[in-house]
């Protein structure tokens, strides 16, 4: 006798979690990477239990400080069950937090990397490199992949979730490791830092360093080869680590949460994002979709009565002003306001739809969340909001 | 505040947190401006930006192009800036020859801090400075970014003791320091992150470059519905009782519509909260002003022409 096969339970956003040790959310700017990435955490804690952290950037003070954490520094800290209990929520697991700070990082990276004690003080007071971590080769990016691979490998959490930095443009956060790995091995790099008198210049580069020299002048070239020489000893960590973070990225461990909301760049990024995550061959979890308005703006029938209100307002006053013992103009214009309102939204989500159905290739799992109508800064907060994403 | 109005200098760099409207702000006031009768440049910093989307044109390149009377666009590439600057002011020839080495002069670029951001800013300057236009805005890099670009020339300075970058930045300091030829412009939205950050900017450029903050943009600014007795008024149709006699009167999903109502009402509470603070973050007399949520279905250049107009009435013309 043939068994009924099982039904295939449909893919959540729960099942994705569970099955991974690495989730990591990106988008564009303001989309709602903290917010849902705290959110999908606490759900984790909530549920799943074990230990799980939360890897967040830059969040929103009141956010920081439901969580526990400072805004500065790196301390992982625990949110209190407390916090959980004035949620009314009971977690199976463990909730921890930190925050990420790029100078801080970039700190511990040198001081974890450095040949000796000499070396280490000698770069951490060079006045080129703070300039420097603070700008080149997308440094935040490189710095929060670090410190991901750095608390994966400790093994102290069953689940991390990583909220990414606010970058122009998400990819670059993918190819932070490899172009950390691509700048250490430069030719110009090599040349720098080469003792002066075996630097062989040839034909093609000639005229590179003769402009160089006049534009920037030998003795700020010369500073900058110091800096680098300083250096050098770490070069060899630096892309070795760097090829470490690539590895674990394309873990089966891993996935990626790309959240958008429906606004038209957003989304623009989020397809483009998606795509490079196939032709990069990462793991694509889910796509979360953000503030997006109640699909009852759309109700044919609501249209028809608000743009009555709109138009016939006075009329309608009339006919209930009494009952609800209101001052029958003022009261037409609130109707009036009512049905404008309605209108003026239903515009937006009318728009928001047909992104959506314009959306080409969406992963399996897509979530939506409604646009709440305040900020989310509190535990309670993100629990309500994770409840829309998690089932 | 020491400079005069806002479409009366020569040089704006509009700037503010990811995705609140800087691009939009930048295209509105260029559009204006041009509508004016000034000659304006509007340049993107972003070569992934999207500026020409905001007035439904092709793709911008370097080389400005005329998009309306008045009005030219570019897109900035800090490579392209290069050459123009080797060619134009260090009258360095063989230009030709950088192609190949591109990738090591990015390197240089990056390496050396301030040599990017200073091939942005000094192309913009450059412009103002050769009169080209009456007045050009920079679409700018966000909160992260802008203080190191707007900085630059004075980092550099500071590093570089001698070579012609040196000479350079004299005077590109000279112009940016002054409030009648350069300003800033923040563009916010009434929500919690990008109000933080603005007043966190508005202090950072006040106290680490010398340009001069001209006004703080406050965009998607919900109008308010009801008045207080208006929103009692509101509050009753909520009750059971007063959806039913609307039920009665009108027929249809009552409760639907009101609830659209209500989150715009909720949503105007919020962002006045935001707004408050905002304003009591900022110094007193800086100029702030307001553009509204528009609700419109596409946001072309009909929508760049609504925030124009907007904010051609703040600035009372
Ligand atoms: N569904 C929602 N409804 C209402 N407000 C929301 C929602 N999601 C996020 N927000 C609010 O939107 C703001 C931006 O969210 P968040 O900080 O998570 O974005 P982000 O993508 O991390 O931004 P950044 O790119 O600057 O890091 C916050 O103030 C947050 O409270
Ligand atoms: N006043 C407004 N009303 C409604 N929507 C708006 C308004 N201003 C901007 N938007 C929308 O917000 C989105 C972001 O705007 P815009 O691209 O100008 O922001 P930005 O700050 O330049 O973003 P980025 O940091 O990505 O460059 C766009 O989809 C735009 O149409
Ligand atoms: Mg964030
Ligand atoms: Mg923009």
């Amino acid at each position: 006798m043939a068994k009924p096969r099982k039904p295939e339970a449909a893919p959540t956003l729960e099942r994705l979690f569970a099955a991974k040790e690495i989730v990591i959310h990106c988008g564009s700017g303001g989309v709602g990477k903290t917010t849902t990435a705290a959110a999908a955490a606490t759900m984790a804690a909530i549920h799943q239990g074990g230990r799980v952290l939360v890897l967040t950037v830059d969040p929103a003070r009141r956010l920081a400080n439901a969580l526990g954490i400072e805004r500065f520094g790196n301390v992982e800290t625990r949110v209190p069950d407390a916090a959980f209990a004035a949620a009314g929520v009971e977690p199976r697991g463990e909730l921890w937090a930190a925050m990420l700070d790029t100078k801080q990082g970039w700190d511990d990276l040198i001081k974890r990397h450095a040949p000796d004690e000499k070396t280490r003080d000698a770069i951490l007071a060079n006045p080129l490199y703070q300039n420097l971590m603070n700008r080149f080769v997308q440094s935040h990016d490189y710095v929060a992949m670090e410190r991901l691979y750095e608390l994966h490998s400790s093994g102290t959490y069953d689940l991390i979730v990583v909220d990414t930095p606010p970058t122009r443009n998400a990819i670059d956060f993918l190819e932070a490791p490899a172009r950390m790995a691509d700048f250490f091995s430069s030719r110009l790099l090599r040349w720098l830092t080469a003792p002066a008198r075996s630097r062989v210049v040839n034909f093609a580069s000639k005229p590179f360093y003769t402009v160089a020299d006049r534009i920037l002048g030998t003795q700020f070239l010369q500073d900058i080869s110091e800096f680098f020489l300083l250096m050098q000893g770490m070069y060899g960590g630096f892309v070795e680590r760097a090829q470490a973070v690539e590895k674990v990225l394309h873990d089966r461990r891993t996935t990626f949460v790309v959240v958008s909301t429906l606004e038209s760049a957003p989304v623009r990024e989020a397809e483009f994002f998606i795509e490079e995550l196939r032709t990069r061959k990462l793991h694509l979890g889910a796509l979360v979709l953000n503030k997006v308005l109640p699909s009852s703006l759309l109700d044919r029938k609501a249209t028809t009565t608000a743009r009555m209100l709109e138009d016939k307002a006075a009329g309608v006053a009339a006919a209930v002003a009494e009952p609800l013992q209101a001052e029958p103009e003022q009261l037409a214009r609130v109707l009036k306001e009512v049905g404008t309102s309605f209108l003026n939204f239903q515009v937006v989500a009318q728009r928001e739809a047909e992104t959506r159905a314009e959306m080409a290739a969406v992963p399996e799992v897509v979530a939506s969340v409604p646009y709440f109508d305040s900020d989310i800064y509190d535990l309670s907060g993100l629990v309500r909001l994770g409840a829309a994403i998690w089932r | 505040m020491a400079g005069p109005p806002l479409l009366d200098r020569r040089l704006l760099f509009v700037t503010g947190k990811g995705g609140v409207g800087k691009t939009t702000v930048a295209a509105a006031i260029a559009l204006l401006a041009a509508e004016r009768g000034k000659r304006t440049l509007v340049g993107e910093v972003d070569a992934k930006g999207n500026l020409a989307d905001f007035y439904e044109v092709p793709a911008t390149s370097f080389e400005p192009r005329e998009l309306f009377p008045n009005l030219w666009a570019m897109t900035m590439h800090t490579e392209d800036s290069l050459k123009e600057y080797l060619r134009l002011q260090l009258k360095i020839p063989f230009v030709a020859r950088l192609g190949p080495l591109a990738r090591t002069f990015d390197f240089v670029a990056n390496a050396a801090p301030g040599v990017k951001e200073v091939l942005v800013v000094g192309k913009f300057l450059w412009e103002v400075r050769q009169r080209h236009y009456d007045l050009v805005v920079v679409d700018a890099v966000a909160t992260g970014h802008v203080v190191a670009q707007l900085a630059a020339p004075q980092a550099l300075r500071e590093l570089v003791k001698v070579g012609l970058v040196r000479e350079q930045t004299g005077w590109m300091l000279d112009l940016l320091g002054d409030p009648a030829t350069t300003g800033a412009v923040i563009v916010a939205s009434p929500e919690e992150m990008p109000v933080n950050e603005t007043i966190e900017l508005a202090g950072r450029i006040e106290n680490e470059t010398n340009v001069d903050l001209a006004a703080v943009v406050v965009n998607r600014v919900l109008p308010e519905l009801f008045s207080r007795g208006e929103e009692e008024v509101f509050e009753r149709l909520q009750a059971p009782e007063g959806m039913a006699e609307l039920v009665g009167a009108v027929g249809g999903p009552v409760d639907v519509v009101l609830s659209a109502a209500q989150l715009a009402v909720t949503l105007r509470r919020t962002r006045a909260g935001h707004l408050t603070r905002l304003r009591e973050g900022l110094p007193s007399d800086m100029e702030l002003l307001y553009l509204p949520e528009l609700f419109t279905r596409h946001h072309g250049v009909r929508a760049t022409r609504q925030v124009a107009e907007a904010l051609g009435e703040e600035l009372g013309f």
